[in-house]
């Protein structure tokens, strides 16, 4: 099948069209317009529901019912449209709905600005909301891998009855790229026994609630996510390695900055520098393996498009053994091939 | 000998947790009646709020869902557009649906969502202990209007249906009282309107019912049924506001 030029924004619905969800809610913001764009066309050809509503809080609110109501249901935003929807996706957790959220990145904090960067890595990885929860994070590089994994996204959300958020940023959301939009296989759809669809014959009435009165209760259910969450960790981790084979300098980035990254690799590597890449897929739960099995690291180099927030999740899992170095850059600024390179040299010690 | 009087079928067997004297009660029986006269029980997914009403799906023998303070329409919104053939209603208090919720529910009424709404207007935040709503009226004394509403420090009372039946998505819009059988007896009448209007499909409905709050308000439950009627009919005027073409009045 011959490739098709698509934009990132695009294919965050097009992942989301191939998992068989056909509702999405969402409130207008750059830079994701693209994603509502393609959505308000495609969604009633396919029968299904495109609605603007009046907020990002009404948006994720909307997801709720829809997803209580047991369909497949995307929510899309950027970053200060994410922060208003951090409410109701911590009632989504607490009520074990399913749903995906897209936030393409923008610089911050407040208003900040439209251009790419990872400044949400920590709302997204930690909790993000109010309690003590976690949601699945993917974090796609290329437009063939939005599609992928935003498919994937909604097996995820079904299979652990969990939010899952997919990030982007502003580089990733605007660029086109050829993509294969051959089927693949189809999505995992599942029966939602749980969901409150009228009784319709049904005995027990379905309920749908994220309220637990009782302290010992809650610290039951608590701990019930506790065990969903350590089986995420187990399951789920996923990364790419580059060029990792007896790499001193391990290179860590995810999503736009990690293509920086992997040209780095390849400039270091022609010059007979032993340096790879270790690009974590998802953000959490953080692929911790690559880092327990690179012996010959001496330091691992973070990049990230904020003031180093991935950087301590590396920290974290090297715990004390490696050294770890941070480049960053806030703000709406992506690094040159060059500048991260000059960076890389300063740490291997070459002038 | 007949049967005259039971519990609806539409009501599961949980004792209601509600104060003495509070109104919440017989609201509950009204909308639980009509589903069952309507025969809707099983196609019916009922949406609950923040606030005393909070443990409404405790009672409420349909399918039900707990949303965010304020967030019920937004919820039932979601729920109605993936399953427009089922019957929709939230169930929201004054400070859910009238403060905190104030967009979800215009912009809810707006799009004309096919869902219903009822709210149940006591002047006063319940659960949290008896603070100021947005419906409390002018003098009236709450923890935080210690020395009663006053019109420069706290603002005025909102008049939820009045403002509602501007929006040209809302298509039945009502404020009705349950402090004496009669009242509730049109209140009864009205909650039918509203979702016979959504099974339709002529738009948003909403009912707002006048109730009481002994606790907050200090009163016995006489002394409260009578200080609605005194004080909370002469702001909050009883009528239907807005009605689908060829409907004949409820109140």
């Amino acid at each position: 099948m011959p490739k098709t030029l698509m934009k990132g924004n695009e294919a965050f619905g097009e992942g989301a069209i191939k998992a068989g969800c056909r509702i999405f809610f969402g409130y207008p913001i750059t830079p994701q317009s693209e994603i509502p764009h393609f959505l308000a066309e495609r969604l009633p050809e396919l029968g299904g529901v495109y609605l603007q509503a009046e907020s990002e809080v009404s948006a994720i609110n909307m997801v709720y019912g829809a997803a209580a109501a047991g369909h497949r249901v995307l929510t899309s935003s950027s970053s200060p449209g994410i922060s208003l929807m951090q409410e109701g996706i911590s009632y989504l957790v607490g009520s074990e709905l399913p749903c995906v959220i897209v936030n393409v990145m923008r610089g911050g904090p407040g208003l900040g600005n439209i251009a790419p960067a990872q400044g949400d890595y920590f709302q997204a990885v930690k909790g993000g909301g109010h309690g003590d929860y976690h949601t699945v994070v993917l974090a796609p590089a290329s437009v063939q891998e939005i599609i992928e994994l935003t498919k994937l996204a909604f097996d995820l959300a079904d299979e652990y009855r969990n939010p899952v958020i997919v990030v982007g940023d502003g580089i990733l959301g605007q660029m086109m790229e050829p993509v294969d939009l051959a089927e693949t296989e189809e999505p995992r759809l599942i029966e939602k026994p749980w969901a409150t669809t009228g009784l319709r014959g049904r005995k027990q009435r379905n309920i749908v609630n994220s309220m637990c009165i009782v302290p010992e209760a809650n610290e039951r259910f608590n701990l019930t996510l506790a065990a969903k969450y350590q089986k995420m960790k187990e399951r789920e981790q996923r990364w790419e390695a580059y060029h990792l084979e007896s790499a001193e300098y391990v290179l860590v980035a995810s999503g736009t900055v990690a293509r920086i990254g992997k040209a780095v690799v390849d400039r270091a590597r022609s010059e007979g520098l032993a340096v790879g890449l270790i690009r974590p897929i998802t953000l959490w739960p953080f692929p911790e393996t690559p880092f327990a099995n690179a012996e010959d690291v001496k330091v691992y180099v973070v990049l990230e498009l904020n003031l180093g927030q991935m950087v301590e999740d590396v920290r974290l899992v090297v715990n004390g053994r490696t050294a770890v170095y941070f480049y960053g850059r806030p703000g709406g600024v992506v690094p040159t091939v060059r500048e991260v390179y000059e960076e890389l040299l300063k740490v291997v010690g070459v002038k | 000998m007949a049967l005259i009087f039971k519990r609806p079928e539409s009501l599961t067997e949980k004792p209601f947790h509600y104060c003495p004297g509070c109104t919440h009660g017989i609201i509950h029986r009204i909308v639980a009646q009509v589903i069952d006269e309507l025969g809707v029980r099983e196609n019916t997914v009922g949406i609950c709020p923040v606030g005393c009403a909070v443990f409404a799906f405790e009672y409420f023998n349909v399918d039900m869902i707990q949303a965010a303070h304020g967030r019920a329409p937004a919820v039932a919104t979601g729920v109605k557009r993936s399953l427009p053939d089922r019957v929709v209603f939230t169930y929201q208090g004054d400070g859910d649906l009238a403060a905190i919720g104030t967009a979800e529910t215009i912009h809810a009424a707006a799009r004309g969502e096919k869902i219903t709404a009822i709210f149940v207007n006591n002047a006063i935040y319940g659960m949290t202990g008896g603070q100021m709503a947005p419906t409390t009226l002018l003098g009236q004394k709450t923890t935080t209007t210690p020395f009663g509403r006053d019109k420069e420090r706290n603002g005025l009372p909102l008049r939820v249906a009045e403002m509602l039946s501007t929006v040209d998505g809302a298509a039945y819009v009502a404020r009705v009282s349950v402090h004496n059988p009669g009242n509730a007896v049109k209140a009864k009448q009205a909650v039918k309107k509203a979702f016979e209007c959504q099974i339709r499909g002529d738009g948003f409905s909403i009912v707002e019912v006048l109730s009481t709050c002994p606790t907050n308000w200090g009163l016995s439950p006489v002394e409260a049924l009578k200080w609605l009627e005194e004080n909370m009919l002469p702001h909050y005027p009883l009528g239907e506001f807005k009605m689908p073409a060829g409907e004949a009045s409820a109140c």
